[in-house]
């Protein structure tokens, strides 16, 4: 049992099961989804990314990407939470949360690749 | 480039995920800890607040409490969290100061500057691996040419003298192993601007694979390699490098030429030397005794060159005569008077001090001269640090085998007809020859430098010359001799060969028709060359040369001088 690689997967999954589970709900309804979920969502899959960082080969490279990804669109979610909490006069409205969660959604798939190149790299090695 | 970036990486992972996890708890802690508002009521910060002081606080900027004071439980957490996030930003800005100054990452970071310096050359450029006493040498003397050139090194030490050495055309240098092929290939190997390939390390096989990696990728390209054993140059040969330089065999031969043929001696020393020894100095005492000392690898070579002349050679070696085979040796050193006597010294003609050792060659010589005060002396230089003291020796010719090397190499590269003009030389004219051209040479140059050049007649090389044959036009050798500011006044200097497909023409008449094709070498005056460059490239100059007009020729003269005809 290597260590690495049991740090290494753990974060992956973790970062996909936090992700589901935020997206998980009514799409327009605010009660559906945890703010707590969503954060650790976002802190998980910035740490798989930096886990992810100067792996030389391709499907390293293929890794990182759907990180870099996921990244994007969680940080996406949280300004527009922001915006939609502090800045917008109306407060949070459903057509916001829809947009929020859409946008979860994309980076779950995004999530759902990084774990099935893992599970790839996994039975290609075979070790 | 990608590896730096991945030690990078690699390397700031660890502070990276620090820094993310304690921000996060940071973060996490405020939002969980309950706080109260400005009316007394209990409140939550949210993740936005919550951020928002973490990232003042953890820069150590702190605006204060926001956006209400805290209670004491918030102040607690504050604490902690201040002494987490500095900790952690000092871990992260450490590593990075600690990775730059990593020397592998200081190694990585100037192989990719050398690499893109290499890389972004547009002109002609020599690849020169070894930068000892025949590299600093060729690339000085490259530099003063106008030329290019791209050194590698082992020893770190050179690298740091190149740069400080100033030159016109700063060489990239790197410190590396050069018998490395991706080495070579960062350092231009396949570059399409590199025009020839020199190694010039101090070991053979080093300079046998430079040679090797060259002539595999680009097998027309030019390759010079020194080397130090027959068996290597054997090796070198087969794989058709263009020159290989033993600097042992290349001073024997050299030598040899002096003690046989005292005038032709001085003309190849002109020739390649850019110092030349005056007429006078001619040794006429050269056949007779000669005692060599040290039967090393010069040794072996002197006297193989030295074998079939009219010249007694004795060997001074301290290995046993048995050991080595040789008839007339004499055991011992060379630097006590005994052994030197033993030897023969005052019958003797010449002596060679050649032994690996400057301060015996030096004891040697000094202990020759007072026995036998006319005695012709060599001397083997083998510490370039030595030379004031070597340059103060009064001996007659002081071998440095770097700088044979460089002569040798500088000429193959300035002129190729040069070399094969010193072949014919010796090859095809005895020493009453070579003394007649001596004097035509010194009354052509006088006390000064004697230089060398040569030009393919082509479109290229002189475009105007062969504008003047494409209309049919006499041009002779003469023409080209001619003084481009005054025709009735000739260039200090002569033609010594010209070279028409595979015939070769030693000292070609001035009155020798040009073709296009012809090489031709000659010699003379350094600013004869320049004003010569004038006469092979600039049409108008050679008009003025051939017919006495001197015209432009551009479209306003060619109109006014029909006019004037009309009129």
């Amino acid at each position: 049992m290597n260590k690495e690689k049991v740090i290494f997967a753990f974060f992956i999954v973790l970062a996909l099961t936090l992700n589901f589970g935020f997206f998980l709900g009514e799409l327009e309804n605010p009660e559906h989804h945890n703010v707590f979920e969503f954060f650790a969502a976002l802190v998980v899959s910035i740490i798989c990314t930096v886990l992810k960082l100067g792996d030389r080969t391709h499907l390293g490279a293929l890794m990182l990407a759907t990180s870099l990804v996921a990244d994007l669109q969680l940080v996406v979610v949280a300004l527009l939470w922001g915006y939609a909490e502090q800045i917008s006069s109306v407060g949070m409205t459903p057509h916001m949360m829809a947009s929020i969660i859409s946008m979860a959604g994309g980076a779950l798939l995004a999530n759902v690749i990084s774990v099935i190149l893992l599970m790839v790299e996994t039975i290609l090695v075979r070790r | 480039m990608n590896n730096l970036l991945y030690i990078l990486m690699r390397r700031l992972r660890k502070p990276l995920i620090t820094l993310i996890v304690v921000y996060s708890v940071s973060v996490l802690g405020f939002v969980l800890i309950p706080g109260v508002d400005d009316q007394g009521q209990p409140y939550r910060m949210n993740f936005f607040h919550a951020f928002y002081f973490v990232s003042f606080m953890g820069s150590t900027i702190g605006f204060g409490e926001i956006p209400y004071a805290f209670t004491d439980a918030q102040r607690l957490w504050t604490m902690f969290t201040i002494y987490a996030t500095v900790i952690s930003w000092l871990y992260g800005i450490g590593t990075t100061l600690a990775l730059f100054q990593d020397p592998v990452f200081g190694r990585m970071m100037r192989r990719r500057r050398f690499a893109a310096q290499v890389r972004q050359l547009h002109q002609p450029f020599y690849l020169i691996c070894g930068y000892g006493v025949t590299g600093s040498v060729v690339v000085r003397k490259l530099a003063g040419l106008g030329i290019q050139s791209v050194v590698i090194d082992i020893k770190e030490s050179r690298i740091e003298a190149l740069s400080m050495d100033d030159l016109p055309l700063p060489p990239p240098g790197l410190t590396a192993d050069a018998s490395l092929p991706d080495v070579l290939d960062d350092a231009g190997l396949q570059h399409k601007h590199c025009i020839g390939v020199l190694a010039l390390t101090n070991r053979d096989n080093v300079n046998l694979a430079i040679a090797i990696a060259s002539k595999l990728l680009v097998p027309q390209r030019m390759v010079i390699s020194r080397t130090e054993s027959d068996v290597t140059t054997a090796n070198l040969d087969s794989f058709g490098t263009d020159l290989v330089v033993d600097p042992f065999c290349a001073y024997a031969e050299y030598l040899s030429l002096a003690a046989h043929a005292p005038y032709m001696h001085l003309v190849y020393d002109w020739l390649l030397n850019p110092y030349h020894r005056p007429l006078s100095s001619a040794y006429r005492r050269t056949r007779g005794r000669w005692i060599i000392c040290g039967y090393g690898r010069f040794g072996k070579a002197l006297c193989s060159e030295f074998a079939g002349a009219d010249v007694e050679l004795v060997v001074v070696d301290p290995d046993p005569p048995a050991q080595n085979g040789l008839s007339a040796q004499v055991h011992g050193i060379g630097t006590e008077a005994h052994t030197l006597r033993e030897a023969g010294v005052e019958q003797a003609v010449g002596i060679v001090a050649g032994t690996g050792n400057d301060a015996d060659n030096l004891s040697i010589i000094m202990t020759a001269r007072e026995l036998n005060p006319k005695l012709l002396t060599v001397v083997r230089q083998n510490l370039r640090a030595n030379g004031l003291v070597f340059r103060n020796s009064r001996a007659d010719f002081i071998m440095e085998p770097g700088r044979i090397i460089a002569n040798r190499i500088l000429a193959q590269i300035k002129t190729p007809l040069l070399p094969a003009f010193i072949e014919q030389l010796v090859d095809r004219y005895d020493d009453v020859w070579a003394h007649t051209l001596l004097n035509r040479m010194s009354s052509v140059v006088g006390d000064q430098e004697l230089a060398s050049w040569a030009y393919v007649v082509s479109h290229d090389g002189t475009p105007a010359l062969c504008e003047a044959l494409a209309e049919a036009r006499k041009v002779t050798l003469a023409l080209m001799l001619k003084n481009p500011r005054d025709r009735t006044r000739n260039l200090r200097a002569f033609p010594l060969l010209l070279r028409r497909g595979d015939e070769m023409k030693v000292l070609p008449g001035e009155l020798h028709r040009l073709e296009e094709g012809d090489e031709i070498l000659f010699c003379g005056l350094e600013e004869a060359s320049r004003q010569m460059d004038w006469t092979v490239n600039n049409y108008n100059v050679l008009t003025y040369l051939l017919t006495g007009d001197d015209n432009s020729n551009n479209l306003l003269a060619r109109w006014l001088n029909r006019s004037n005809k009309e009129t």
